[in-house]
């Protein structure tokens, strides 16, 4: 069985100024153990997505539909408050992107770290405690034992990102949902901080659920990896074949867009055009707009499905399921 | 261009922050060195990358240059002439303009993009009132904005456009040299794209000198002639961005760039990282001697105490004591 499978996840935020929809049609399925990528750009869905698996958004406005997201066995869509509550914080951790916001500035990080542990376990406070220091001695914060009861301010920006991933760790969670966890942060401590995911992956064999727009950070750490694009899934891959071989046209020009694949002074490619208003019905496919390869078909009817192309491979681009876009390997 | 005719030089720049405790009477409890001994040189026509970790002066540095904080000691000269403290509305400064990071924050809210562009060619009294609509028109043209959208305010466009807007904007001023401060870090990869397009094209047409700060090792090496890497208020290496960043020398370097991941499965999983260990010191405390001494793998004794001093080394400058042994 696998441990998350989603089918058919929408949602859709109801305001004052018509239906957005956010997140349209998403499943996909993740086992023990494996690191799957979510990748696009700002206002793709990929936040929204993982918060809706969560049951974070407020409601209203935000409006949660789909057949099911099963977290081993469990819907998540249509369980209790309790039984979200066991599962929350416990079996699955969530670090989210702003280490500066999210933090409780009035606790000290003892307090906040061991939260999680009175609540969902049976364990004194002082057993809470030992455990919390070895946790921050863990995501690699120096002195742990004096900074323990240290309050926010009084960390860095690397330093809170680390009390954050202790935080959605210390439960030891089989999975851990993480939002741009780096996206703040120097490259030389997002380095530390990817490591360190590794590593306590392997020791915990967590699965994990890494969210970015950084196709570098992606590479690295993931087996698998979906591309969002206007709150679709266009392409789903292993991550070998999805940067050798991309097949959506809107992956292949997330690619060429980034300077680190392209020789010095070369034009870097640029998509025409701005991501569609949501809140719109769209016609055909949502990326239609913006596609040198686009056709009259592409722009007419039901948003192409995600269809697979090869084994591990699949993605929702008509034109190059047809074959009538060659591939970067066959120009 | 040669090297011998700089557009814009800096000599041993320092910018120091005192620390205050309170409030009438006021003890000095500290001193932040955010610049500490930079000395730097710009061709016309250059692209000079300043890159480093946050904390490291880069920032300071850019804001120095513009006279927007003002210098504790040494000089900067545009074309041969001192302006470290050229008042703010000279003719010095209008050769030296500025984009900032967060196109949000930079412009203001209640000007029409029209009047924005025109503000500084008033203020200046760079145009007869008659031709400044002209003017605008093409500085929109210039950074592509379409002509019709003049009359748009700023919460009407998206965060590349608004990037495009403040590059006009500092372009208004015919300026020799545009020091941009992390221009693209808060757009997403496709926008991105198409920043550095602009930035590079107006280099190319208008013959700007630009000084490009950026934490983004890739972004900086597709766009620079020349790479400048800053630690703790000083340039640890520098040199040709091809050399710098494809073939670090200094410790510090060879950690920054091997901590940049790369969008490629194989070769990231098999490459061996320089993890370094802990944050940057603080700028309130450095260490004394080399200011990475404490995080470097190769440090000695001596390296505690010697500040070594930005040498030429295998065609750039490093200021490592041990540079020749290491590599």
């Amino acid at each position: 069985m696998h441990l998350l499978d989603v089918s058919e996840l929408h949602t859709r935020f109801h305001t004052r100024s018509g239906v957005f929809r956010a997140v349209t049609n998403v499943s996909f399925s993740l086992e023990r153990g494996e690191t799957l990528g979510l990748v696009g750009e700002s206002g793709s869905g990929k936040s929204v997505t993982c918060a809706s698996l969560l049951r974070l958004l407020p409601s209203p406005p935000a409006r949660i539909e789909g057949n099911y997201a099963r977290f081993d066995g469990v819907d998540l869509l249509r369980a209790s408050d309790a039984e979200l509550r066991a599962i929350r914080g416990k079996r699955i951790g969530m670090i989210f992107q702003d280490p500066m916001t999210s933090l409780n500035p009035y606790m000290r990080i003892s307090e906040q770290l061991i939260e999680p542990l009175l609540i969902h376990e049976k364990i004194s406070r002082r057993d809470a405690l030992a455990r919390a220091l070895a946790m921050l001695e863990s995501v690699g914060i120096n002195d742990a034992a004096r900074r323990l009861h240290s309050y926010p301010h009084e960390f860095s920006g690397g330093m809170r990102q680390r009390v954050m991933i202790a935080m959605a760790l210390i439960a030891r969670p089989e999975l851990l949902i993480a939002d741009e966890p780096t996206t703040a942060l120097d490259v030389t401590v997002q380095a530390q901080i990817l490591e360190l995911i590794k590593k306590l992956q392997r020791e915990l064999g967590m699965a994990v659920i890494f969210i970015s727009h950084d196709l570098g950070v992606v590479s690295g750490l993931c087996d698998r990896v979906m591309v969002m694009y206007a709150g679709r899934i266009v392409e789903t891959a292993d991550v070998r074949s999805l940067f050798k071989s991309p097949q959506h046209p809107y992956t292949r020009a997330l690619q060429r867009s980034i300077p680190a694949l392209q020789a010095k002074g070369t034009e870097l490619y640029t998509l025409p055009g701005l991501p569609p208003d949501l809140s719109k019905p769209i016609a055909g496919c949502s990326f239609a707009e913006r596609c040198e390869f686009a056709t009259a078909a592409c722009r007419t009817g039901e948003s192409p499905a995600v269809l697979a192309s090869a084994p591990a491979h699949a993605h929702a681009c008509l034109r190059a399921h047809a074959g009538e876009i060659l591939t970067a390997n066959e120009h | 261009m040669s090297s011998s005719d700089p557009i814009l030089e800096l000599r041993d720049l320092r910018t120091h922050f005192p620390m205050e405790r309170g409030l009438l009477f006021k003890q000095l409890t500290g001193t932040v060195k955010a610049v500490d001994g930079v000395s730097l040189s710009l061709a016309r026509g250059e692209v000079l990358g300043l890159v480093g970790e946050s904390g490291c002066g880069k920032s300071t540095l850019a804001r120095t240059i513009m006279g927007l904080a003002p210098a504790t000691s040494g000089s900067v000269w545009l074309e041969g002439v001192n302006i470290t403290a050229a008042p703010a509305t000279g003719e010095a400064r209008r050769a030296l303009q500025m984009v900032f990071q967060d196109p949000f924050a930079s412009l203001n809210p209640r000007l029409s993009v029209g009047e924005a562009l025109a503000e500084p060619l008033r203020v200046h009294r760079l145009r007869p009132a008659a031709e400044i609509p002209a003017r605008v028109a093409e500085l929109a043209a210039l950074v592509g904005i379409p002509a019709r959208s003049l009359g748009k305010y700023p919460h009407e466009f998206s965060g590349g456009q608004r990037q495009r807007i403040a590059i006009a904007r500092a372009l208004a001023l015919e300026p020799r040299i545009i020091v941009a401060d992390e221009p693209v870090s808060a757009l997403d990869v496709s926008i991105q794209a198409q920043i550095l397009n602009l930035l590079a094209k107006l280099v190319r047409e208008l013959g700007l000198s630009l000084v490009f700060i950026a934490h983004d090792l890739s972004v900086v090496k597709h766009l620079s002639d020349r790479v400048a890497v800053m630690y703790l208020g000083r340039i640890v290496e520098l040199g040709s961005a091809a050399d710098v960043i494809e073939r670090p020398q200094h410790p510090y370097t060879r950690a920054l760039v091997s901590a940049v991941p790369r969008p490629d499965p194989d070769g990231e999983r098999a490459r061996q990282r320089i993890v370094l260990a802990g944050d940057p010191p603080s700028p309130l405390n450095p260490p004394s001697g080399c200011p990475f001494h404490p995080r470097c793998a190769y440090a000695l004794d001596s390296c505690k105490t010697t500040v070594p001093p930005l040498a030429p080394y295998a065609g750039r400058e490093v200021a490592c004591l041990r540079v020749a042994e290491i590599s």
